[in-house]
C-alpha cells in the first residue's frame, strides 16, 4: 500500500494545497481511504492528521470505510426521479440483496444515491466508480448488474453505455459565433490590458454563474489590487440541479472557454489559471487535457503567449469530490488550496484576497466564453440582445416534462412561455427556474422573463406538468440542501435538516398545520442569517410553495400528530451512566413533548 | 487601519475599522449574545447568535466578524433579531440532545445561559434525536458528542494557543462531529498533551474531566485571552522558550 501511495505523493509533488486531488487519486486506486492511509499522508504531507480526516469526511465521493469494489450512485434530481430511477435503483438492490447505501457482505458492491450529475437532458444517470453512465433503462440496469456480478472490470463494459450526448436545441450569439483560436487573444494584445478591461465593462456583462456581478468591473478590481501573483480560476462546478449548460459548453466549446481565461489572464496579469470540473464530469478530463496541449503547441498558453513577452499564462484543471458548496467561489477556492469547502468570511473578496490570498478572478464557464467574444468583436456583439440591465443571452438547461431537453441560448427578457413553447411543454403546472435555490413559478406567471431584472437564472430550467406531485419536487430539493449543507453555521447545518424533515412529513401525508409555520418560520432565518448563499437559498423553494401552491399542501395535511420513533429516553443512558445519576429527573418525562 | 463612526442602538460610536463590531460594541457597553466568540482565539461566525441588523441591508451580519464601515447604522436587539436568536437557539437544542438535568454542566452551561436570556422554555421545532456518540478514551477527559453544539472553540483553542491540532471537524451538514479521528478514539491520538484547554473552553457539558457529576463542570475561559496576550507580547518567556529556539 504505501508502495502506491508513495506514486500518488510523487504525482502531486508532495504537496499540500493538492490534497484533493490526491485523496481522488487514492480512492481511485483503492476504493476507499482508510485511517491507516489518513495517517501516513498526514505523516508524509507534514499536515495534522485531523486536517486530512477533515478534508476525507468533507467530500461526498471520498468514503472513508470500505464502499465495494463497485461503487453505484444514483442520480437523484426530481428530473432523474421523474424519469423512473426510484424504480430501477430498487430492482437492482433487490437484484444485490443490499440495502440502499450499504455495501454487499461480499463488498463486491454498494448502491446509493448523489446529488444531480448534470444528465437532467439524458437520465436517468448513475456513477460507477465516478464513471457516468446516461439513459438508463430496465435494460441497461440488467446488463449494469450482469456485468457487477460477473466482475468484469469497468475498463471492459461496452463503450457505448458511457456515451454523452449533446443536445443544443437552440443557438443564439454565444453558441453561433465562430472562433478562431487566438483571435480573441491577439485583440486583447493589440488594445492592451486596460483597454481589454474597458471593454468588457463598456459590454455589461454580468456573470451567468449566478450573482450576476459585472464581470469588467470585477476585472478591474481583480487588476489594481496589489499582490505577489494575480489568478483566474474557471467555475465549472456546475453544482445546481437540473443545470448542465457548462458541461456541453466544455465539451463542444472548451477553446472558447480557455481562450476566454487566457484573455482574462492578460486582463488582470495572472500567470497561472484553474479550472474546477466537477467529478462528476470525468468524461470532459481527458478532451480537456487535449485541448489544453493543443493550445500550448499553438503558443495560446505556455510563455510569452503570441510573443508578448512577460505574457505567460497556462491552466491547470482540479478536479472537485462532490460537493455543491464548493460552487461557492470562496469554498471553491478553500477546495483548491486542498481544504474542506468551507466558504470564507467575506470581505475579503477573492479578487483581493482569494487564492493563497492573491488577487483572484472566478468566473462561470459561460461568462468566460462570452468575455472572449467581447474583446474580439467589440462591447456591442453582446449589446445586440437582450435588455437594458440584462445584456446579451442565456444559455438555459432545460428539462423535466418537455418533449425537446437540452440546451437552449436566448436573448435575456425572452418570457417562460416562449421557452415552454420552443421546449414543447404542455399542461404546465409549474416551473423552477435557477434550479432549487432559484424561484418556483406557477402556471399563472408564464409572462414572467428570464433576466436579472425580473427571474434571474444561472441556467436550470425544469419543467413539472399537472401530473407531479408539487410537495414531492420539494422534499427532493430539501434532501439536497441537507446533503448540501457544509455545517459550518447553525442555521443552514440544522435548518436544512428541519426542512427536510418537515417537508417529508408534508410530502407522506402526515404533516400538521403547526409544520407549514416551523416550515416557513425555519426557511426565513437560514435565508436572513446563513453565512453563504447555500443556506440563504435553502429555503426559497420552499416558501414560493407556500404562496403559490397552497392548496397542495392543504390537501396533504395529516389529522394526526406524529409520535417519534426515536427513544430519547434510552440514548441519555450514557450521560446517566457517566453524572452518576439515576433519579426522576434524570429520565425524560413527558412534559417534555409539548 | 482609520477610525471610522457609526451608530450602535441610536449611540454615535467611533472605532478602528479593522476592530469588529463586537469589539466595539462592547467598548461602549453594548453586550451581544455570543458562542462561538472566545475572547483570544480567530473569530469564525459560525454559530450566528451575535447576528445584528444593519440599516439598508436585509441580510444580518455576524458581529464576531463584521467590520465597521463609516455612517453604518446598527441595531443589536431589535424584535426581530429576539426571534432568530431564539430560533438559532431552538435550533442547536433540537439538534443535540440537551437534557440539562443529567449534564455534567448543568446551571455553568452557556447554551443554557443562552436560552435563559432570551427566553426560552421549550424548543418549539421537532427534535432530530441523532444518535451520537460518547468519547470516553481519554485517560482524563470525556467528549459527549451529543451536547456539542459545533462551536469549534476546542479546534481553535487546540491548534491556536496549545499548537497540537489534535481536533477538527468531520464530515459535513447535519453530520458534521468533532474529530480527533475518523473512528478513531482520542484517547489514540498522540498529537493530544492532555492540557485541557479545550475542556475548559468548551461553552456547553460536551467535552467535560472525567469523574464530574451532574452541574460540577465550571469552566474558566479567562485564560485563553490572558495566554493569547502574555505571548503576543512576549512577556511569558518561559512559554516562549519551551516551544521553540526561536
Ligand atoms: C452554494 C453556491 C453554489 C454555487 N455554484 C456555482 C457553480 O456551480 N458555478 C458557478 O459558476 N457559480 C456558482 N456559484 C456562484 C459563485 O459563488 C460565483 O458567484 C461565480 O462563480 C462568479 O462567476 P460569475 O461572476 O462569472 O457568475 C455558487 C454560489 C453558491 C452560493
Ligand atoms: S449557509 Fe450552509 S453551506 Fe453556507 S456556510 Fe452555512 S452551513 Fe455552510
Ligand atoms: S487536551 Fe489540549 S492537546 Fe488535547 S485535544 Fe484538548 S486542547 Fe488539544
Ligand atoms: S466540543 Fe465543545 S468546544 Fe468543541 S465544538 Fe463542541 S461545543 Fe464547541
Ligand atoms: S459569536 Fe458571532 S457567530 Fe458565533
Ligand atoms: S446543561 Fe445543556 S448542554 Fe449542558
Amino acid at each position: 500500500m504505501s508502495r502506491d501511495l508513495s506514486a500518488i505523493l510523487a504525482r502531486h509533488q508532495h504537496d499540500p494545497l493538492r490534497l484533493v486531488q490526491i485523496l481522488r487519486d487514492v480512492v481511485e486506486e483503492h476504493g476507499f481511504i482508510s485511517p491507516g492511509t489518513i495517517t501516513t499522508l498526514a505523516e508524509r504531507l507534514s499536515l495534522p492528521r485531523g486536517r486530512v480526516e477533515g478534508v476525507a469526511g468533507f467530500y461526498a465521493f471520498f468514503p472513508t470505510e470500505n464502499a465495494g469494489r463497485y461503487r453505484v450512485l444514483f442520480s437523484d434530481n426530481i428530473t432523474d426521479r421523474m424519469a423512473g430511477s426510484v424504480e430501477l435503483r430498487q430492482r437492482m438492490l433487490e437484484a444485490f440483496q443490499v440495502r440502499d447505501g450499504e455495501v454487499s457482505r461480499d463488498g463486491l458492491v454498494s448502491i446509493g444515491t448523489t446529488s444531480c450529475t448534470g444528465l437532467c437532458d439524458q437520465g436517468p444517470a448513475m456513477l460507477v466508480n465516478g464513471r457516468a453512465i446516461p439513459r438508463l433503462t430496465r435494460a441497461r440496469i440488467g446488463s449494469i448488474s450482469a456485468m457487477i456480478h460477473g466482475q468484469a472490470p469497468l475498463d471492459t463494459w461496452p463503450a457505448n453505455l458511457f456515451d454523452i450526448h449533446t443536445h443544443i436545441e437552440r443557438k443564439d450569439l454565444l453558441l453561433s459565433t465562430p472562433l478562431a483560436a487566438g483571435a480573441a487573444i491577439d485583440a486583447a494584445i493589440a488594445r492592451g490590458p486596460d483597454a481589454t478591461v474597458a471593454q468588457v465593462k463598456a459590454s455589461n456583462l454580468r456573470g451567468r454563474g449566478g450573482a450576476g456581478f459585472t464581470t469588467g468591473v470585477k476585472w478591474e478590481m481583480c487588476r489594481a489590487a496589489p499582490g505577489e501573483a494575480h489568478y483566474v480560476v474557471c467555475n465549472a462546478d456546475e453544482g445546481e440541479p437540473g443545470t448542465f449548460k457548462d458541461r456541453v459548453l466544455l465539451s463542444d466549446y472548451a477553446d472558447l472557454v480557455f481562450e476566454g481565461m487566457t484573455v482574462a489572464a492578460f486582463a488582470v496579469g495572472a500567470k497561472r489559471g484553474f479550472l474546477y470540473l466537477r467529478a462528476e464530469y470525468p468524461f470532459l478530463l481527458a478532451p480537456l487535457e487535449a485541448t489544453l496541449a493543443e493550445r500550448r503547441k499553438a503558443g495560446l498558453l505556455g510563455k510569452s503567449i503570441r510573443g508578448v513577452a512577460d505574457f505567460d499564462f497556462d491552466i491547470e484543471i482540479h478536479v472537485g469530490a462532490g460537493a455543491y458548496v464548493c460552487g461557492e467561489e470562496s469554498a471553491l477556492i478553500e477546495s483548491l488550496e486542498g481544504k474542506r469547502g468551507i466558504p470564507r468570511n467575506r470581505p475579503p473578496y477573492p479578487v483581493t484576497s482569494g487564492y493563497l490570498q492573491q488577487p483572484t478572478v472566478v468566473n462561470n464557464v459561460e461568462t468566460l466564453a462570452k468575455a472572449a467574444f467581447v474583446v474580439m468583436h467589440g462591447a456591442d456583439w453582446l449589446r445586440v440582445r437582450g435588455t437594458g440591465r440584462s445584456a446579451g443571452t442565456k444559455v438555459l438547461s432545460v428539462s423535466g416534462d418537455v418533449a425537446r431537453p437540452g440546451i437552449y441560448e436566448l436573448p435575456f427578457g425572452a418570457t417562460v412561455r416562449e421557452v415552454l413553447d420552443l421546449c414543447g411543454a404542455t399542461d404546465v403546472q409549474a416551473v423552477q427556474v435557477g434550479g432549487p435555490s432559484g424561484m418556483l413559478l406557477s402556471r399563472s406567471e408564464q409572462h414572467r422573463r428570464i433576466m436579472f431584472e425580473d427571474v434571474p437564472s444561472a441556467g436550470a430550467f425544469m419543467v413539472f406538468d399537472d401530473s407531479r406531485d408539487i410537495l414531492q419536487v420539494l422534499e427532493n430539493f430539501a434532501s439536497f440542501f441537507a446533503h448540501e449543507s457544509c455545517g459550518f453555521c447553525t442555521p443552514c447545518r440544522v435548518g436544512t435538516a428541519l426542512q427536510r424533515r418537515m417537508l417529508s412529513a408534508l410530502a407522506k401525508g402526515y404533516g400538521t398545520r403547526r409544520d407549514l409555520k416551523d416550515l416557513a418560520r425555519v426557511a426565513k432565518v437560514m435565508k436572513a442569517s446563513s453565512h453563504c448563499g447555500l443556506g440563504a437559498t435553502a429555503g426559497n423553494a420552499a416558501l414560493d410553495a407556500l404562496e403559490k401552491f397552497k392548496p397542495a399542501f392543504e390537501k396533504r395535511l395529516g389529522t394526526l400528530e406524529v409520535m417519534p420513533t426515536f427513544d430519547l429516553d434510552r440514548s441519555l443512558a450514557p450521560a446517566r451512566e457517566v453524572t452518576g445519576r439515576d433519579d426522576d429527573e434524570a429520565h425524560l418525562s413527558h412534559e417534555e413533548e409539548e | 487601519m482609520a477610525i471610522v463612526t457609526l451608530t450602535i442602538d441610536g449611540l454615535a460610536v467611533s472605532g478602528r475599522d479593522d476592530e469588529t463590531l463586537l469589539s466595539i460594541a462592547r467598548q461602549h457597553g453594548v453586550e451581544i449574545p455570543t458562542l462561538c466568540h472566545l475572547d483570544g482565539l480567530t473569530d469564525v461566525g459560525a454559530c450566528r447568535l451575535c447576528l445584528l441588523e444593519v440599516e439598508g441591508s436585509t441580510r444580518l451580519l455576524p458581529a464576531c466578524t463584521a467590520k465597521p464601515v463609516e455612517g453604518m447604522v446598527v441595531h443589536t436587539s431589535t424584535p426581530k433579531l429576539q426571534r432568530y436568536r431564539r430560533m438559532i437557539i431552538e435550533m442547536l437544542a433540537s439538534e443535540g440532545n440537551h437534557h440539562c438535568a443529567v449534564c455534567v454542566s448543568h446551571e455553568h452551561c452557556e447554551l443554557q445561559r443562552l436560552a435563559g436570556s432570551v427566553g426560552l422554555q421549550s424548543v418549539r421545532v421537532p427534535y432530530l434525536y441523532p444518535d451520537k456518540k460518547l468519547d470516553a478514551t481519554h485517560p482524563l477527559f470525556v467528549m459527549d458528542h451529543n451536547r456539542c453544539v459545533l462551536c469549534t472553540r476546542c479546534v481553535r483553542v487546540c491548534h491556536e494557543v496549545e499548537g497540537a491540532h489534535t481536533w477538527d471537524v468531520g464530515f459535513r451538514g447535519i453530520k458534521s462531529e468533532i474529530v480527533a479521528g475518523l473512528r478513531v478514539p482520542w484517547g489514540d491520538v498522540e498529537s493530544c498533551t492532555s492540557c485541557g484547554k479545550c475542556v475548559s473552553v468548551c461553552p456547553t457539558g460536551a467535552l467535560f474531566a472525567k469523574g464530574a457529576t451532574v452541574a460540577a463542570m465550571e469552566k474558566r475561559t479567562a485564560f485563553v485571552k490572558y495566554l493569547v496576550t502574555a505571548r503576543r507580547s512576549k512577556e511569558w518567556v518561559g512559554d516562549i522558550l519551551e516551544e521553540g529556539d526561536e
